[in-house]
């Protein structure tokens, strides 16, 4: 059974003025297994947010459904058993981080006598035990995001839904995040996010779902959506004279004393390899550059992949192709 | 219930961490103070005038602060963001809403208690410090229960400026709501009449709650009077929570 499964939630909000109204959603299905973390992708206004707040139950679909382990959202023993951080959260200022976390825990129904221990060690694993007596509103936007991410999992939900987790926090904050979301999934937890950061997703997901347009244009398995999509290879060699190579290549150029061939092909590979040994050269490096999750992104964007890379400004020009 | 005290706590915790309540009590603290100048130019007897206003001064600022608390108690858990995580904790919107309002009564009792102290050390000094008038501010109480209803009601669906104009109309109406069995009488039965008898039963009938003039002239009230009045305003606020936890069900938090 999923953990979560959204079917074909549509939404639509009133614009302003009340003029009309703006499809948000038009029919959204989306499933989060056990154990799995599934990265949800989109730009600006694709529908994101609103995906996940219908899923937590923030907002009614207006057609579909959400069921959160097999139950609808709107029962509390469901959400008992989820932690969800907004975009940009904004808690009770006036409250300490410790007596912050109570006041969650108390909702969670954890009994009086663990929720002192169970509080202390949520401040413990986001780093704010010497912190825990001042009122939030010193906090800082990473601190926060941290005090944000203690409450979703002070109930040691079995999902967690995190919306831009890592939008505002430093390097050092983005790793502790990141680390603290894998050590969920080694756990056996669940985590669906929402991120601009590809960088995130790519380290963190098992899955990935790129909305656009209020619909899941694609979903799958990072490895499965990139591994076996190399976009070029590319080879470095020495001892080569450039123009006595007969490989059929994208384009060779000289870096110093060395020659860069990039190939198209996986075939083509074996045929470099065997005129290297023909001409007596040295093949000294061979990497294939797979497409990454930004070229997926912008693919499913319908934006063109970016040059990965590109020949340095100090190198001889490229080659004039040959034919071969 | 304990989530929905947990609310309630919370709720009074930080009503009593916003400057605005110490603001609104020390006023209402110094108008019951200055009755003792003001009954210092009025003709008539003095232990009645500074009675007289100073429960006036209880009911009124009893009543200002359930408005104004009362209509921001929602909206600013909605426009601060804050009940994106309450609600999506297994916690039920009835649940919030009751323990949103059992925190602002509980806010209102406390500030009660202290005007009615300060009220009590005024008489003390003037040798006036009857037991009868506290029956006239337990029912001051209740008219807040209603008032803090009302507000609460008004600010599930509307903004606070909204709220305030909507529960100040729905306060001076239930005031004056006697006056609609009067117009009633002088009305031949029919449509005229049928709609007296409507407002007069969906208005809050506020007016039941004021025994001030009374017992300020030490006129005994009723027992069955007080009574009903008592059962009256915790069935019209009950009636009211009950609404406003059905407003709040059904809304979307964008």
């Amino acid at each position: 059974m999923a953990v979560l499964e959204i079917s074909g939630i549509t939404k639509s909000f009133t614009s302003h003025l009340s003029m009309g109204r703006t499809q948000v959603l038009r029919g959204v299905d989306l499933k989060v297994e056990a154990g799995e973390v599934l990265g949800l992708l989109g730009a600006n206004g694709a529908g994101k947010t609103t995906t996940l707040k219908t899923a937590v139950g923030l907002l009614r679909p207006e057609q579909g459904s959400v069921r959160l382990f097999g139950m609808p959202i709107t029962d509390v023993r469901a959400r008992a058993r989820m932690g969800f951080l907004p975009e940009n959260p904004y808690f009770y200022d006036y409250l300490s981080g410790r007596e912050f976390l109570d006041f969650y825990a108390r909702l969670c129904g954890i009994a009086p006598s663990r929720r002192a221990a169970r509080v202390a060690e949520m401040l413990a694993r986001v780093g704010l035990e010497d912190r825990a007596d001042r009122p939030l509103r010193k906090f800082s936007k990473g601190m926060v995001q941290r005090v944000g991410l203690a409450q979703a999992l002070i109930n040691e939900p079995d999902l967690i839904i995190l919306d831009e987790p890592m939008s505002g926090l430093d390097p050092i904050g983005r790793r502790e995040f990141r680390d603290i979301i894998l050590e969920l999934r080694r756990n056996g937890k669940a985590v669906l996010f929402s991120s601009h950061i590809l960088a995130d997703a790519e380290a963190l997901c098992d899955r990935v779902a790129i909305l656009r347009g209020g619909k899941v244009a694609a979903c799958g398995r990072l490895d499965s959506m990139l591994s076996d999509r190399v976009r070029f290879w590319e080879a470095t060699l020495s001892r080569v004279d450039p123009a006595s190579l007969n490989v059929p290549h994208e384009k060779i150029w000289q870096r110093g004393e060395q020659v860069v061939v990039r190939l198209q092909e996986a075939e083509q590979v074996d045929t470099l390899i065997e005129e290297v040994r023909r001409l007596g050269g040295t093949l000294r490096s061979l990497v294939p550059h797979r497409r990454t999750l930004e070229d997926l992104f912008l693919g499913e964007l319908g934006y063109e992949a970016p040059e990965e890379t590109k020949a340095p400004a100090a190198e001889k020009p490229p080659i004039p192709k040959s034919r071969g | 219930m304990d989530k929905t005290l947990a609310i309630a706590a919370n709720t009074f915790r930080e009503a009593i961490r916003d400057r605005v309540l110490y603001l609104l009590l020390g006023f209402a603290l110094l108008m019951i103070g200055s009755s003792i100048f003001l009954s210092l130019l009025t003709v008539g007897s003095r232990e009645k005038i500074i009675i007289d206003l100073g429960l006036s001064a209880i009911s009124l600022f009893g009543v200002l602060s359930a408005i104004f608390l009362g209509v921001s108690l929602v909206f600013k858990e909605i426009d601060k963001r804050t009940i994106y995580t309450i609600v999506t904790k297994p916690v039920g919107r009835a649940q919030f809403i009751l323990g949103k309002y059992l925190g602002l009564v509980l806010t209102l009792s406390v500030n009660l208690v202290v005007m009615t102290l300060g009220f009590y050390a005024l008489l003390l000094y003037e040798g006036a410090a009857h037991a009868r008038l506290l029956p006239a501010i337990g029912l001051t109480l209740l008219e807040l229960l209603v008032v803090t209803a009302l507000a609460l009601l008004f600010s599930s669906f509307s903004t606070p400026i909204l709220s305030a104009l909507f529960t100040l109309g729905a306060y001076l109406a239930g005031q004056l709501s006697w006056s609609l069995r009067l117009l009633q009488d002088r009305l031949d039965p029919g449509i005229g009449r049928a709609v007296c008898e409507f407002f007069y039963w969906v208005l809050p009938n506020l007016w039941r709650f004021n025994i001030r003039a009374e017992v300020t002239h030490a006129v005994p009230v009723p027992l069955a009077e007080v009574g009903l009045a008592v059962v009256y305003g915790l069935a019209y606020a009950a009636l009211l929570v009950f609404i406003a936890c059905l407003s709040f069900e059904r809304r979307d938090f964008t």
